[in-house]
């Protein structure tokens, strides 16, 4: 146990080195940093939120909103294509089963019905054949009930889309209000986590967060009265919508009829500023892409003296008359405005809609003071249990005690430089991993050196006693290190933020240890007894 | 050179001997633990309960009574403030808010407000809010994690030793996970994700001890095959002893360090750690081995013994065939 081979001595000198390699980063600033060469490890070790301050947002797709808007489409394309051929039905609806339900009043028209309804499908995917498979499954019974659902396929295949499609808006939106090095990815099939180091109020990126930001422009039905609409009167071409701020004399919001199908969508801006309007209030300016510019160009030229409706998030922002057409593919939205909402809008229409609502399901924010003084509380508390450590291990085990102590400081050397080298993130919970480290750090030393003890006892030579010691020690070792890397390795899987980070100081914390106890301590000893050749061990 | 030796060099504690009080006490200690989380039940953090969690700092020292008088006028239910480590910080919870995930959001809002109309200038250092289905969530895989790890750890130590000697450090495990959660539902302290983390690693710490030990008792199983199996125990707990000593020792130092200076936000956590190696030291030493006891360890059949007890002098002797017995001693088969 005691005979290192040379290539052996050479490899630990290798991983020592390569420690110090990887832990020199960190002791210089990032202007220091950028003099390494090229083939040297820049990257400091990443310190979590809750050390560098920052919030960690978690939230959720409403993916049943994107599969209830397919259905609703769905449903009024049946509606107009069945009323285009004068096709009886009753019932039409989606039910509770996420299936859109009807009933065909004559039999022999049934057969029709289902076709017709078909061809509403739009096409998933093409399969190995080459033939389109659709999204929608039609089933029809005698009596003439036809049940229409998407195929759980297409149900995963839109889910999956709008989630991605999430992620993007959400990338942009941060990406606008200028955060730096925002973290943005998926979490299981509809989540999106979210982590944006150093901002410590994230209220406004929230409230930008939190709007889907459709637009559209559509022209006030003026030939309904709101009267007629409310009392069920309704066109099926249009739909009440209420207004944003303005109320009216109950307290109640404002509401419009405003046709359903819009001149202007989102998609069709490609920039949008804010503004003063000619009164000096806040707006927002918008920039349209070529068909964006000809359908307003259409639209307010047809319609000039008429009110439109600026619709964002199914609230009216803005109810303007067009005073004359407006053809240079560009506009403005006037209304309640003040700098803030303004920029938010102008920022949420450059960045595009959400294809559905997202909801925060969690948030941490830590601000830099807390962070600041987690860092020197967890600094003072290291440094404290790394001094009593070695100073109760030299005062039990002399000249040992030395390397251990040696193998400690190596120890923690090569766990920092394995958190940089990987790029784990540490945190609170994290450093409090490290000094447990450092206390179980030595258990192997201690293991070995209680056992070198046992075999003077049993009246071996040093020599013997030493080697008797870690060989029989060793098993014990592993044993009781695998235990406890279980548990670390379960706590990695399961944990989230904080308790990840603890998961893997811990861990490596284990290898590291391992690594320094058995073999720098060895190396350390064993060069140690051959060289002095003692009688007796001070240990 | 003189050395601290904090056991005697040769000990011969006879702790078999109070292993029917260590029994009682523990079962009572466990049913007691048992009772308190069933009566008083936990304290638990907004990871599990759901709710909102705002650590606030006010420069001039924080007024924590106008501080309620301004939070409970909001109307938010459940308000509870703490001094939190330092008179100018304040430790705000608030409990779930109906509505789901937005209304809690709304409520942050309003707290901050409320503050900003009657406090004046409020650092806030800390807002937390879980919704329901997180927190429900966390709990589902706090409870998963934990049993994980007990089972892994169990297959691990059955793997290694014998059944009896896994389901010996299991009963050790789950008393330290009892009175663990006993003492939190006692001492009201919060019991948040940070504490999941905390017993997990109790397990695995307590499991260390249990294993050193153990793998001395396979040890001596084998060196004294005529000695009677309670003086074997007795023999293998006192010839681990000065190590078990001395770890727990080492790593309370470093815990307690962390305790009193590592800040108020990981104290729980702390508190939780080093009442774990306490109660894990002692089940180690007056459950895990005594257990062994009631269920009968085997001793004496050749295959199992040898080929289980590595790194001694006599395996050495007879390397070549201990290799090929190896195999049986993960077959359980091999026992019988």
């Amino acid at each position: 146990m005691l005979y290192f081979a040379r290539w052996k001595i050479y490899s630990v000198l290798t991983v020592l080195l390569a420690g110090l390699v990887f832990v020199a980063p960190n002791f210089f600033s990032e202007s220091g940093r950028s003099g390494f060469p090229n083939w040297m490890p820049h990257k400091q070790i990443n310190l979590g939120l809750d050390l560098q301050g920052g919030s960690h947002l978690l939230l959720e797709v409403d993916v049943q909103a994107v599969i209830q808007e397919r259905l609703e489409g769905l449903e009024s394309e049946i509606r107009t294509t069945l009323r285009a051929e004068f096709i009886g039905y009753t019932g039409l609806g989606i039910g509770d089963d996420d299936a859109v339900h009807l009933r065909i009043r004559d039999l022999e028209e049934l057969p029709k019905a289902v076709d017709l309804i078909n061809a509403q499908a739009s096409v998933l995917r093409t399969s190995n054949f080459g033939v389109g498979i659709p999204d929608l499954e039609v089933n029809s019974t005698n009596d003439g009930d036809i049940t229409v659902t998407l195929s759980e396929e297409a149900v995963q295949i839109r889910a999956a889309a709008a989630v991605a499609q999430s992620i993007e808006v959400v990338r942009r939106r941060i990406d606008e209000t200028g955060t730096q090095e925002p973290s943005i990815q998926r979490q299981g099939d509809d989540r999106i986590l979210v982590q944006l180091p150093g901002l410590d109020d994230p209220d406004r990126i929230k409230r930008l967060l939190g709007k889907t930001a459709k637009m559209t422009f559509q022209m006030v039905d003026q030939k309904t009265s709101l009267i007629d609409a409310l009392a069920g009167r309704l066109p099926p071409g249009s739909e009440i919508v209420e207004h944003d701020s303005d109320i009216d004399a109950n307290g109640d919001p404002v509401k419009y009829v405003v046709e359903r199908r819009a001149i202007i969508t989102g998609e069709m801006l490609t920039n949008s500023q804010v503004t003063t309007d000619q009164n000096g209030q806040f707006a927002v300016s918008l920039q349209f892409n070529p068909t964006g510019g000809r359908r307003f160009g259409d639209a307010t030229s047809q319609n000039v003296g008429k009110l439109f409706a600026i619709i964002l998030d199914d609230k009216i922002i803005s109810a303007p008359r067009i005073q004359t057409a407006i053809l240079g593919g560009t506009g403005q939205i006037t209304g309640n405005f003040d700098a803030q909402s303004a920029g938010d809008l102008a920022t949420l229409l450059r960045a595009g809609a959400l294809p559905a609502p997202l909801a925060i399901l969690e948030e941490r924010s830590v601000g830099p003071g807390l962070g600041a003084d987690s860092v020197a509380a967890g600094k003072i508390a290291s440094v404290l249990a790394f001094i009593l450590v070695m100073i109760f291990m030299l005062a039990a085990y002399g000249m040992f005690g030395l390397a251990a102590d040696l193998a400690l400081m190596i120890n923690m050397m090569l766990l920092a430089a394995g958190l940089s080298a990987l790029q784990a993130t540490l945190t609170l919970p994290g450093i409090a991993g490290i000094i447990l480290t450092i206390g179980m750090a030595v258990d192997a030393n201690v293991l070995i050196f209680e056992r070198i003890r046992e075999e003077i006892a049993l009246g071996k030579t040093p020599f013997a006693s030493v080697d008797a010691g870690y060989k029989r020690a060793m098993t014990t070792i592993i044993d009781a290190n695998v235990t406890t890397f279980i548990a670390a390795i379960i706590l990695f899987i399961f944990g989230s933020g904080p308790v990840k980070g603890f998961a893997i100081t811990l861990a490596i914390g284990i290898v590291t240890s391992f690594f320094t106890a058995i073999t720098v301590t060895r190396l350390l000893v064993s060069t140690w007894l051959t060289r002095s050749k003692p009688k007796v061990l001070p240990i | 050179m003189i050395l601290i030796r904090l056991v005697p060099k040769q000990t011969d504690i006879n702790f078999l001997r109070l292993r029917k009080a260590a029994f009682g006490l523990s079962g009572l200690a466990a049913i007691g633990s048992v009772i308190f989380f069933l009566v008083l039940g936990l304290n638990f953090g907004i990871d599990f309960r759901g709710g909102i969690l705002v650590e606030a700092r006010v420069e001039t020292g924080a007024d924590i009574a106008a501080m309620r008088d301004s939070a409970s006028a909001l109307g938010l239910g459940d308000v509870s403030m703490q001094e939190f480590g330092d008179p100018r910080d304040v430790l705000i919870r608030v409990e779930q808010q109906i509505g789901g995930e937005e209304a809690q959001q709304a409520a942050v809002d309003a707290i901050k407000s409320a503050f900003a109309a009657d406090i004046g200038n409020v650092e806030y250092r800390r807002v937390e809010f879980v919704g329901p289905k997180v927190s429900a969530e966390l709990i589902r895989d706090g409870i998963l994690a934990l049993t994980i790890a007990l089972v892994a750890m169990m297959f691990y130590i059955w793997l290694r030793f014998e059944w009896q000697f896994s389901v010996g450090a299991m009963v050790a495990l789950v008393h330290d996970v009892f009175l663990t959660i006993g003492v939190f539902a006692l001492t009201r302290l919060e019991f948040n994700l940070s504490i999941i983390a905390a017993i997990l690693t109790i397990i695995g710490y307590s499991m260390n001890d249990t294993v050193v030990i153990y793998d001395r008792v396979r040890e001596n199983l084998y060196k004294y095959r005529s000695m009677p199996l309670v003086g074997l125990l007795n023999k293998s707990v006192n010839d681990t002893l000065a190590r078990t000593v001395m770890t727990s020792v080492t790593t309370l130092l470093a815990l307690l360090a962390l305790f009193f200076f590592g800040g108020e936000v990981i104290r729980g956590f702390t508190f939780a750690m080093i009442w774990g190696v306490l109660v894990g030291t002692y089940s180690s030493i007056f459950i895990a081995a005594p257990v062994l006891i009631y269920l009968g360890v085997h001793r004496g059949t050749k295959a199992t013994s040898s080929a289980k007890y590595v790194g001694a002098e006599r395996v050495e002797e007879k390397e070549p065939e201990d290799a090929t017995k190896t195999s049986d001693a993960a077959d359980p088969k091999g026992e019988a």
